[in-house]
């Protein structure tokens, strides 16, 4: 039992924080994009992100399982049912999240910060890394976020990993199936795991919010 | 000690929402010049110095530093930028100390000698006491005093000054005003400065340009301008009798 618990820990961790890490990596440069740039149809793009937020755990299960199926365009990569699978199916539901707080935080700051950077000498990039530390307490805030949606996410790893035992069982997933088996001390057990996990990545995250990139 | 020209902008038109602001307006500033621009709120002061700096682009007109046309917004030459400095009304503390904030600049450009700079900057504002403090907690005056010494941290050859002691107390007034007469002396800067603050015109400017309905309409040295002004519309807003 110990050794099954510590599986599903840390495979939980590993999924949760590679699909937040991932997604995170392409939505926090787009959002910052977005948040300083002003072009035509970034009111749209805002809208559809923020829109996402919502979007059902499930159906992103659903669209992974169709894309990664044997039948699916990427049937021959052979990721169905594995910890892969997870991660993509996560990565689906952290991105829109990460991606618009990030936007929002940088646009609060954007103005003001650019100005200052620009006129104090800095490059684009430099002005860019600027921007992003000043903000850093939104983007910061908007990885915790992400994170939080996926470590709490059943729907889709349960229909793309498949809840196999030693291989896609993860916290949430094991918490259900102790919960149909009628294990409810065990099921609370693994809630309590679940929550000391999230606090335990939260601290790490703060730590970071708060000190900034030395610039 | 140089004398020559260190930026001159010419023709310049600018315009918002249909509206003109500057109209065919011509200024130029030179080394060890400490230049004035006076005239009433809103006849655009604030947005010729932004032209300067090139954050913003006319609708006519070139702005030459050091000779060389300069870029405008994203395409506004970086050794340029670099080489001058922009120190607002209301400056943007970043979330960092005094002191880092002080240095931004300088690691910015990768400079050598960054701790012996950036106390030096700062003694000369009376500052140095704060370094360890957080920006966002300095007093109005204090943070003023603290981008003074960021703005001027990497020795810039152009200092823009936009209305930079409105709203403060006259103990800061005094350390920024003596300071920029400093830098002025001991860097043979070009000094614009935009204020509605006729008495600080007076008193730290060497020339003195009024602008009005988006012209300059007379340019002289301060002296001049507020004894013996030639045109009447100069003459009746310095000595305060101009009714808007």
């Amino acid at each position: 039992m110990t050794g099954d618990l510590l599986h599903v820990t840390l495979l939980s961790i590993f999924v949760s924080v590679s699909a937040t890490l991932l997604a995170s990596a392409m939505a926090v440069p787009l959002g910052t994009i977005m948040g300083l740039r002003k072009f035509r149809g970034r009111e749209v793009i805002r809208t559809v992100t923020y829109t996402l937020y919502g979007f059902p755990p499930v159906v992103a299960g659903l669209l992974i399982y169709l894309l990664i199926s044997s039948q699916g365009p990427l049937g021959s990569l052979d990721l169905l049912f594995t910890p892969t699978a997870m991660i993509l199916a996560q990565m689906v539901l952290v991105f829109p999240i990460v991606t618009g707080l990030t936007m929002s935080s940088v646009s609060q700051v954007a103005e003001d910060v650019k100005e200052t950077a620009m006129t104090l000498g800095a490059d684009r990039w430099q002005t860019a890394k600027t921007v992003l530390n000043e903000a850093r307490i939104g983007v910061i805030s908007a990885i915790m976020i992400g994170f939080g949606r996926a470590i709490a996410e059943v729907g889709a790893v349960i229909i793309v990993g498949g809840n196999i035992k030693w291989h896609t069982r993860v916290l949430t997933t094991a918490i259900v199936l102790e919960t149909r088996r009628g294990n409810f001390e065990y099921a609370l057990m693994l809630g309590v795991v679940l929550l000391s996990v999230a606090l335990f990545i939260f601290f790490i995250l703060k730590r970071y919010q708060e000190k900034g990139v030395k610039m | 000690m140089n004398n020559e020209v260190a930026m001159r902008a010419k023709g310049i038109c600018k315009g918002f929402d249909g509206k003109s602001v500057l109209e065919d307006l011509s200024v130029s500033v030179s080394h060890g010049e400490l230049l004035a621009i006076i005239g009433p709120s809103g006849v655009g002061k604030t947005t010729l110095l932004r032209i300067l700096n090139g954050l913003l682009e006319p609708d006519k007109g070139k702005v030459y530093f050091m000779k060389e046309p300069l870029g405008f917004e994203h395409d506004c030459d970086l050794e340029a930028r670099r080489r001058m400095a922009l120190l607002s009304q209301k400056p943007y503390p970043l979330m960092k100390n005094v002191w880092d904030n002080v240095a931004y600049p300088l690691r910015l450009r990768d400079q050598k000698e960054i701790d012996k700079k950036v106390s030096d900057a700062l003694e000369h504002v009376s500052l140095l006491e704060t370094a360890d403090r957080k920006a966002s907690t300095l007093s109005s005056g204090e943070l003023q005093r603290m981008a003074f010494a960021r703005a001027t941290v990497f020795e810039p050859e152009i200092l823009l000054l936009d209305e930079f002691t409105a709203h403060l107390d006259p103990y800061n007034i005094s350390v920024l005003e003596d300071a920029v007469d400093w830098y002025l002396k001991e860097k043979n800067a070009a000094i614009v400065m935009v204020t509605h603050n006729l008495f600080q015109a007076e008193r730290i400017s060497s020339s003195t340009a009024f602008l009005f309905d988006g012209e300059i309409i007379e340019r002289d040295r301060t002296e001049k301008i507020f004894n013996e002004p030639e045109d009447e519309r100069t003459e009746a807003f310095v000595s305060g009798e101009m009714v808007f």
